[in-house]
């Protein structure tokens, strides 16, 4: 089961490294990883999503709470959390098409990044099952390149 | 002050109360080492560096005070590893100072540049490359904390030798620690310690299950007064030998894969499991499935994350052994009444156990390992601070050896590191100067780092070290005699061919035995306590005796061959 895991750490180098290699040495399955600063310099936040059993889950949260630059976990339940990710995909777009994809595009709330000859880069937030719906509606037409942030996601209230 | 970062160092390791750097010079780390010429720290030069970490690890076990080793960038760091490694495995402060090329040059693959860190990173509790040298003094404040609260363990500084050689100016006050993320829970939870108690009194069948913990956090009192209010029989692990006395009538003795037939039984058998300071390692428990199905299960630890990681728990305590046990105590002190009654049948049981299959020194002509163990109990008076290798003589050692205080059992557990033995004796004599230490060890083990003679004879190190000869790598050759229908592939070392172990230790400039005969045991243990500096007895032994009983890989625990 899908469980997403925010991470507060100390922004000190090699943190990263210790997380990362905490889930590859005791077997844990990342599904992604995003690290960016918080509202203070001095800490980022990791947020990870892992594909673990509960019983898992609970060495997860107690392993990386033993490191020491990790600062608090916090399991986010997607019921009480906000879970955002973007994706950027260029797809082949010919004349009779483009105003089709378009048409998705604009379904999805996303945004058209870039034009180029024969294709079209877009952009669309969302949690991710909204993402992967929408690739799937992109895929017929020719996706070229794909890429996905990976999950970000704050606790509501 | 304005010093050097190197000076800043040493300072900071003095301010810690350091007695003993062990170590080994070598570029990246001359200017700490040219400063420590100047400190009062006493240096212990090694002959390897894996050496020195033994060592400080020995020292670390045998006085419950932080280690230090300390060693050169690249190939010194990274022959610190398997010490490194072996201190994580069984929870021992250890402090490892590496030196590191300059930072600068970090990453361009430099002369003897190693990424310690990186190597270390998942056998150290903690790490820190230190990048300026005004951190130092915090860093190392920082290091010793992590290194000696909490679930203790190894950490490493790792020293670029532009840092060490920088300026800084240091404050004499400062002891500054700043770990937001570090917060070890020491105290147990009160409601978890109501509900231990309630099941404690309710048991019929009940058992203690001690590990290291027990030692770590120096509850060695509390855990024999627990066992005594109680009335509960104690089983301790290999590296919670001497928490509780093995003489006790209370004593189970060790258990798991080689421990006591008694002791595994008990477990199997018991209907409460009280485990303090201990982690349910697979050494232990034998096969999980089918392990102490009956037992309902308190788990004290200091470790959260073990709790629960191998089998399921019903009273998880998170806290420091020792406050909890008291507070244990306290919450059954006024409940107990009556309470030694309602075991008697559980007595009656384990004394059946216990006399039907005893721990016995198997008779005949021979020599037999077990009566050379058996013997040196016997001369040392079960006084001696016993070292040990990896492998049948360690188990022996814990089979035989009865320990009765905490810190008189030595041995590398968790990660099982032949050639551990030696240094970690010396670590321990000069640690514990007033002790007798006696090295037991293997004809295998002691060859993986028999050049710490040296470092015993030059620093006046008083040993006596045991090696059981049997001409095999003889835990290996027993699992190939049981699981690989005697296909002895490469176990035979080829005893009275090389080396000559006699004529090696008087090469180093130590004294040497050879001991063929059981008559020959007793005086030769006598003259070697006697006399000074290191002595090695060759104890040759009979080659294909096996360690029983055995709890083989996968088995139930209750299933032991030659139990």
């Amino acid at each position: 089961m899908k469980h997403t895991l925010s991470v507060l750490v100390e922004n000190k180098p090699g943190v990263l490294a210790r997380v990362a290699g905490l889930f590859s040495r005791r077997g844990f399955n990342i599904d992604s990883l995003a690290v960016g600063v918080t509202e203070k310099p001095e800490i980022s936040r990791m947020t990870v999503v892992v594909d673990v059993e509960e019983h898992s889950l609970e060495q997860v949260y107690k392993q990386l709470n033993k490191l020491i630059n990790v600062i608090k976990v916090i399991d986010l339940p997607d019921a009480n959390s906000v879970q955002r990710e973007l994706v950027l995909v260029k797809v082949k777009a010919e004349p009779r098409n483009r105003a089709e994809i378009i048409e998705i595009v604009e379904i999805f709330r996303g945004k058209i990044v870039d034009v180029g000859k024969g294709t079209l880069s877009v952009e669309v937030t969302g949690p991710g099952s909204k993402l992967s719906a929408f690739e799937e509606l992109l895929r017929p037409y020719g996706v070229e390149e794909l890429v996905r942030t990976g999950t970000i996601a704050l606790p509501r209230g | 002050m304005k010093m050097t970062g190197a000076q800043a160092i040493i300072k900071s390791l003095e301010n810690e109360g350091v007695e003993v750097i062990f170590g080994y010079p070598g570029g990246q780390i001359m200017p700490v080492y040219d400063v420590l010429l100047d400190s009062k720290i006493r240096h212990i030069l090694t002959r390897h560096e894996q050496g020195a970490a033994h060592a400080a690890d020995g020292y670390a076990r045998a006085t419950g005070k932080v280690g230090v080793c300390m060693a050169t960038s690249g190939p010194g760091a990274t022959n610190l590893v398997t010490g490194i490694a072996t201190a994580a495995m069984d929870s021992i402060p250890l402090i490892a100072i590496s030196g590191q090329v300059a930072t600068h040059v970090i990453g361009t693959d430099a002369f003897q540049e190693a990424d310690t860190t990186g190597i270390t990173l998942p056998i150290v509790k903690h790490s820190f490359l230190v990048k300026d040298p005004a951190d130092i003094p915090e860093t190392v404040a920082e290091a010793f904390l992590i290194a000696s609260t909490g679930r203790k363990g190894p950490v490493v500084i790792d020293l670029p030798s532009d840092v060490s050689r920088g300026e800084l100016d240091f404050k004499v006050t400062e002891k500054r620690t700043r770990l937001p993320g570090y917060k070890p829970t020491t105290a147990g939870h009160a409601r978890q310690i109501k509900a231990a108690a309630k099941m404690i009194l309710a048991a019929k069948k009940p058992v203690i299950y001690a590990g290291g913990g027990v030692i770590a956090a120096g509850a060695s009192n509390e855990l024999r007064e627990l066992s005594r209010l109680l009335e509960f029989p104690v089983t301790t692990t290999l590296l919670a030998k001497g928490a509780f006395p093995e003489t006790h009538r209370l004593s189970l003795g060790m258990l798991g894969m080689h421990g006591t037939s008694y002791a595994n039984y008990v477990m199997m058998e018991a209907d409460l499991i009280v485990a303090v300071g201990a982690r349910f390692d697979d050494r232990i428990t034998g096969r999980l499935d089918t392990f102490a199905p009956h037992a309902k299960k308190i788990h004290i630890d200091i470790d959260p994350a073990e709790i629960g990681k191998n089998v399921p728990v019903d009273v998880p305590i998170v806290g420091d052994a020792r406050g909890v046990l008291k507070e244990l105590i306290a919450a059954l002190k006024p409940l107990e009444e009556g309470r030694r009654k309602g075991l008697s049948a559980w007595h009656e049981q384990i004394k059946k156990w216990k006399k039907e299959y005893p721990l016995v020194v198997p008779v005949g002509d021979n020599l037999k390992p077990q009566f050379v163990i058996d013997e040196i109990y016997r001369v040392t008076k079960g006084d001696a601070i016993v070292v040990t290798d990896v492998g049948q003589q360690q188990m022996w050692a814990a089979q035989f050896y009865k320990t009765t205080k905490p810190r008189y059992f030595i041995s590398s557990g968790g990660l099982g590191t032949m050639g551990f033995g030696l240094p970690a004796s010396i670590g321990a004599k000069i640690g514990r100067p007033e002790a007798t230490v006696v090295t037991i060890t293997g004809d295998g083990s002691i060859q993986m780092n028999s050049q710490e003679l040296a470092t015993a004879v030059l620093n006046e190190v008083d040993l006596t070290v045991a090696i059981i000869n049997n001409g095999y790598l003889g835990m290996v050759r027993q699992w190939q005699e049981l699981f690989f229908n005697r296909r002895y592939s490469h176990t035979n070392l080829r005893r009275g061919e090389s080396p000559d172990f006699v004529k090696l230790v008087e090469a180093y400039g130590g004294t040497g035995m050879r001991v063929f005969s059981q008559e020959e045991v007793e005086p030769a243990l006598k003259k070697a306590l006697k006399t000074r500096g290191p002595v090695l007895i060759d104890f040759i032994v009979e080659q294909e005796e096996n360690v029983f009983p055995m709890v083989a890989p996968g088995a139930s625990l209750d299933d032991m061959i030659g139990g």
